[in-house]
């Protein structure tokens, strides 16, 4: 049966070849079959490699071809089947086919129909590659391949120089990530003469051959590479930035994908970093820093994608706070739960944007609770999942993340519970903001305003389900051993990741879930009477009164800070390489050089004047002179 | 017997061309391209069988100087000698857009330039490697200046010659020296990599300091690189493929033949600088891409960028970046070849390569911009890309040397995609606009030799482990040979 | 030496030095190219007389056949010789040798 795992990125990779080189003549729903039957191929055997893993199976790993060999250090390309690499497989096909399917709703009129589907595919394989691979060395193979893709999908409309931009940023700051994983790399290739799971973590735990320094530093050069694609500070900006693609795109890079590659890179190597208590504080810290700050931008946004961008990062910063308190397990969990209520709201806001005809600004909605009646529902379920209010699935894996940051940091414990309380303000703020009140659009937006059709709205009511559903998986342990209910999550990956034990009481642990419920509702009550019982209060938002409310605005000048202290110095001095140093600098110096053997020819150009007489004299003389030295 | 068919082929046939020429000059060129690839890839498949005798070929020339004509392909100069045949034919058959004067001998002087370096990829003899490689210096020289562009090309042209024949004398003297040192006297390589490794360390450091001097110039290495961007700008397409795709490989694959095993020591003790400049180059480089506005003057910088990796690489002495600089310079030949001739491509239509006056040309040739755009992706090393596999190899490599030296050279990475991606955004992306709306379609050519260039470009991405099989035994006995 | 006993082969040395000194003086005292040309045809006919008396002292033949390329060489060398004389007199209007002093460098 795991052999079959070899069969799964062959799909979309099949998908993608066969729409690029052959979907010419097709329609579009040929194509949009086509694009998601291949995903959900992938699904199903998806599955089917997943009951595998279901009790307790030993890692398997299934050799596909060579790939670059050397005397002493082989890549092979092969996939590990474990539980961490098949619970991704599930919602990274699951949740990919879904975004097919509402894909082809939603780009229907599109002319780049064919080409987006195909990039889809493409992405979906590389994605699968990322976490099947059976080494680091093929991990960075799907890792590029997402960053690659990343750039195609985000500049997809690409007559637009903004949108090239975006996406230009997307890959060159992944690509200084990507740098991280590569120094990473070297670093465990260099102490441990490997670079497969199998040997560093598996059978031979040959990771145990870092120490100190080169430890710490290995798994933060890691780290760095996480850094880069899921969107962790310093290396964050890209991301709201990759808003500028298609709707699907950013629920798929978003939600299932992408930038959920890090947490899996940090969860995989997690006996790396559980050993390294440096590189688990950098994260710790990177992580909760880029939570406040992602929460508290998405404050002021209003762009309804913007919001949900930010809220993207925050999330993910909760998710490497969890990681850098060694609860690897959750962090997954968090993942996925977030795969499901994140794609759920990005599809919404697609299916808003959709009928608001390309409009993405939420102070010039409001009201569309009636005309959209399934994205309001759908998107209101998202919003509670992501707020954390029980029982939808955001709730269980950000209170124990919360529970885990009680146990294990005090100041991590507070942070974690204001970011949670800002999440649920901001997202309240933009349900208001979108579906409540009245409308406050054109009159000819107000006339167009319709429901998506059937095949996008359904893969919405599914990701609801899910939201609603979803955090069963991991039920807190306490709580759940009093009632009986296991956390089937950490018993599923108590073998693949290191485990966080928590000690904690079912009272302690109940007081921390009805904590987190009310800090959830009080920001929505507070939510709920700015922007919902003065109607048109949003409008305040357009007038910038305090500076703080202008730095948040202004994302924190982080973007203006890196063109100034990053892009624009390597710019001038790229200037200066070209306009000082290599004229004037070295190639002058080559003149100079050149210039020695002339300046030495002209001394003795003298003596060839062009008089045969001379020249007669001075053979004549040299005649004699050797003649002379001869007798 | 077939290493000699390999050099004698390009030889003899530069010589038909000469003769029959005129009409039939490009058919024949191409025809003598397709042979060569038949004839390497048999070579190979010998070679992978262990079929070795067919491959060595000696026989005495200048006897009581101990030169001979000594010519052997191995596993090391077995993928020079694939890149050499795998350029040939395209480097040809990227010139069928264009006529030439005098086509007889413009191809005759291109075959004969291939003969020579492929001698020199062959050699089994230092005098022989020496010999062939300057030979190749006297038909590029008059493909520039008697086909290039630009008024400046004989001072060009003639700063290119005199830079890299200056560079050649310290290796001639290192050569000498080392030479002066086996007996009986003799230039064969093992006798050579003997002499050279019971030098003193010193006189290691030395001799390694002339040959790298040599080779600094010829890939050209940061601070020796200013005569190609000039160079390369002046040469036809076709010569520009010629010194990017084969002949500044002679210095790459010269550092593992020559430097590696005959000078080890020297090496690791006084080799240090090398390294440094090397990677160096690859930052300055980069940036220098950075800055420019015209395209080929881009990918110029760009392959000095590259090759200063592949120099870094392969000095640090080990099998991992000795592979991946083997494999490197496979795949950066093709992608030279792909990007000069995408150049050539644009240059025709529009009649200039400023990247800021062009963009839209994805909206009216998407075809086009899909095939530069993988291009791309291989020349910033995209795992599945031929580019990736040496790339990640060198750097692999590079950091058992120095972590340090690895994060500059890593730099790579990032500023390689800022300038390659730039290009793309600047040339192909962005509204249809007057600057390219007259963008015609690609011709069958062009179509033709694009897809070639694409399909190896992946094809070597994912399955690299045949070719990097030659090589692997042959790295091995390298190494076992230096300690 | 048997027709003229009293020549002895230091005569014949001493013509030859005599006519090779007039022919290396000429070369340096004159300016016209014609009598420079001249002159170098005497020196080269001064080695001719000692080539033949060695010759005819050691009883060898060899030395006469040098002689014979000797003389061949000067006919073709006069030919080609005077040939460029007579464009440069056309082009230049002289062959004086202070004149013609372009080719250098």
């Amino acid at each position: 049966m795991e052999k079959l795992v070899s069969l799964i990125p062959v799909f979309p990779l099949v998908g993608f070849l066969y729409i690029i080189f052959l979907g010419k003549g097709l329609s579009k729903n040929t194509i949009g079959a086509i694009g998601s039957g291949a995903i959900f191929l992938a699904f199903i055997t998806s599955i089917l490699v997943f009951t595998t893993q279901l009790h307790g199976a030993n890692p398997t790993i299934v050799k596909v071809i060579d790939w670059i060999t050397t005397p002493k250090f082989d890549i092979d390309i092969s996939f590990i089947v474990d539980p961490l690499s098949t619970i991704y497989l599930l919602f990274i096909t699951g949740v990919g086919f879904l975004i097919h399917v509402y894909s082809i709703g939603y780009m229907h009129e599109d002319e780049g129909f064919n080409r987006f589907i195909a990039y889809l595919n493409l992405f979906v394989f590389f994605m699968l590659i990322l976490v099947l691979g059976d080494s680091y060395a093929m991990m960075f193979v799907g890792w590029e391949g997402v960053g690659v893709c990343s750039f195609m999908l985000i500049g997809f409309w690409y007559k637009d120089m903004a949108n090239n931009d975006a996406a230009k940023k997307a890959f060159i700051i992944n690509r200084i990530g990507d740098l991280g994983l590569i120094l990473g790399m070297c670093m465990i290739f260099f102490h441990t003469g490997t670079l497969r799971y199998d040997d560093l973590f598996i059978s031979e735990s040959a990771a145990s051959g870092l120490h100190g320094w080169d430890l710490h530093l290995a798994a933060i050069f890691l780290f760095i590479g996480a850094m880069g694609k899921s969107a962790q500070i310093p290396l964050h900006t890209w991301l709201p930035d990759a808003m500028a693609g298609p709707t699907p795109v950013s629920a798929l890079i978003h939600a299932a994908t992408m930038v959920t590659a890090g947490i899996y890179m940090v969860a995989r190597s997690s006996a790396i970093f559980s050993a390294s208590d440096v590189a688990s504080d950098v994260v710790m810290w990177a992580g909760i820093l880029t939570a406040i700050l992602g929460a508290t931008i998405a404050l002021t946004q209003n762009d309804i994608k913007k919001v949900l961008a930010y809220s993207t990062v925050s999330q993910l910063g909760l998710m490497f706070t969890a990681l850098g308190m060694g609860a690897y397990s959750i962090a997954v969990f968090h993942v996925i739960t977030h795969a499901f209520f994140k794609a759920l709201l990005f599809l919404g806001s697609g299916s808003v944007i959709h009928a608001m005809g390309g409009e993405q600004d939420i102070r010039r909605m409001g009201g569309l609770k009636s005309h959209l009646p399934i994205t309001h529902i759908t998107f209101l379920i998202g919003t509670i999942a992501i707020s954390g209010i029980p029982p939808l699935a955001g709730f269980f894996s950000k209170d124990q993340i919360i529970a885990v940051a009680f146990e294990e940091n005090m100041i991590m414990f507070v942070l974690a519970s204001v970011v949670s309380a800002l999440t649920a303000f901001y997202m309240f703020r933009l349900y208001f903001l979108t579906f409540r009140g009245s409308f406050r659009g054109t009159h000819e937006q107000e006339h167009h305003l319709h429901e998506s059709p059937k095949v996008m709205t359904i893969p919405l009511i599914v990701l609801a389900v899910l939201s609603i559903f979803g955090g069963f998986m991991g039920f807190p342990h306490a709580v759940g051993h009093a009632m009986h209910v296991p956390h089937w999550l950490d018993h599923f990956l108590e073998n693949t990741v290191e485990m966080e034990v928590l000690d904690m009481s079912v009272g302690t642990e109940s007081i921390l879930m009805i904590l987190a419920t009310v800090i959830a509702l009080i920001s929505m009550y507070i939510a709920y009477t700015k922007y919902m019982k003065n109607g048109e209060l949003a409008l305040e938002d357009d007038e910038i009164t305090s500076s703080t409310h202008q730095t948040l605005a202004s994302k924190y000048y982080i973007d203006e800070l890196y063109e100034k202290i990053i892009r624009r110095p390597v710019d001038a001095i790229a200037q200066f390489a070209r306009n000082v140093v290599e004229p004037k600098i070295i190639d002058e110096l080559v003149k100079q050089v050149s210039l020695i053997p002339s300046g030495l020819g002209s001394v003795a150009k003298a003596a060839q004047n062009g008089k045969l007489v001379m020249y007669v004299l001075a053979m004549i003389a040299g005649l004699i002179i050797l003649l002379s030295t001869l007798i | 017997m077939l290493t000699i068919a390999l050099i004698a082929v390009p030889l003899l046939m530069s010589g038909l061309i000469f003769v029959l020429g005129q009409k039939l000059a490009r058919q024949l060129a191409l025809l003598a391209g397709i042979l060569q690839l038949a004839l390497t890839v048999f070579a190979a498949i010998q070679l992978k069988y262990g079929n070795t005798s067919i491959l060595t070929f000696q026989q005495n020339w200048i006897g009581p100087l101990g030169i001979q004509y000594h010519f052997s392909l191995d596993g090391l100069s077995i993928i020079l000698a694939l890149l050499t045949a795998i350029s040939a034919p395209l480097i040809v058959y990227s010139t069928f857009n264009r006529t030439f004067k005098s086509p007889h001998v413009f191809y005759g002087l291109i075959w004969l330039m291939i003969g020579s370096m492929m001698g020199a990829f062959a050699a089994g003899d230092a005098f022989i490697f020496y010999l062939f490689y300057e030979i190749a210096l006297i038909p590029i020289y008059f493909l520039i200046l008697i086909w290039g562009s630009g008024d400046d090309r004989p001072k060009v042209t003639m700063k290119f010659f005199v830079y890299t024949m200056f560079g050649s004398l310290f290796m001639l003297a290192s050569l000498l020296y080392v030479y002066a040192h086996t007996s009986p006297k003799t230039f064969g390589f093992e006798a050579m990599y003997q002499a050279g490794q019971s030098l003193s360390v010193l006189e290691q450091g030395l001799v390694f300091a002339g040959i790298f001097i040599a080779f600094a110039v010829k890939m050209p290495v940061f601070p020796f690189h200013t005569w190609q961007p000039s160079t390369y700008k002046a040469a036809p397409t076709a010569g520009t493929m010629l010194l990017a795709a084969i002949m500044l490989k002679m210095a790459t694959f010269g550092l593992i033949r020559l430097v590696l095993p005959m000078v080890p020591d020297g090496l690791a003790e006084y080799g240090n600088w090398a390294l440094v400049i090397s990677v160096i180059g690859i930052v300055y480089a980069s940036l220098l891409a950075m800055a420019q506005k015209q395209f080929k003057l881009l990918i110029a910088y760009s392959s000095v960028a590259h090759v200063g990796l592949i120099s870094a690489g392969i000095l640090s002495t080990n099998a991992e970046a000795i592979q991946g600089g083997l494999f490197e310079m496979l795949s950066h030949g093709i992608l030279a070849i792909g990007l000069f001739f995408v150049y050539d491509i644009i240059e025709t239509r529009l009649g200039h390569d400023q990247m800021d006056k062009m963009g839209g040309i994805r909206a009216v040739n998407p075809t086009f911009a899909f095939l530069y755009f993988i291009i791309v992706m291989g020349s910033v090393a995209l795992p599945f890309t031929s580019g990736f596999v040496g790339e990640f190899l060198l750097l692999l490599g590079l950091s058992q040397y120095s972590l340090w030296l690895t994060i500059f050279g890593g730099l790579t990475v990032v500023l390689g995609a800022v300038y390659m991606l730039r290009s793309f955004q600047m040339m192909m992306l962005g509204p249809e606009n007057t600057n390219t709306s007259g963008f015609t379609a690609l011709t069958r050519q062009e179509k033709i030799l694009l897809s070639i260039v694409v399909i190896l470009v992946v094809g070597l991405g994912i399955f690299p482990h045949p070719i990097m099989d030659l090589s692997n035994k042959a790295v091995e006995t390298l190494l076992a040979n230096i300690r | 030496m048997e027709l003229l006993p009293n020549v002895t082969m230091n005569h014949y040395l001493l013509v030859s030095v005599i006519l090779f000194v007039i022919g290396v003086a000429g070369i340096l005292f004159r300016r016209n190219a014609i009598i420079m040309f001249m002159c170098v045809e005497l020196m080269l006919n001064a080695v001719n007389i000692t080539l033949v008396a060695f010759s005819k002292v050691w009883g060898q033949s060899d030395a006469q056949v040098f002689v014979f390329f000797i003389m061949v060489v000067a006919a073709a060398e006069v030919a080609v010789g005077l040939a460029i004389l007579m464009m440069l007199y056309r082009n230049m209007h002289t062959t004086s040798t202070d004149v013609l002093d372009k080719l250098k460098w």
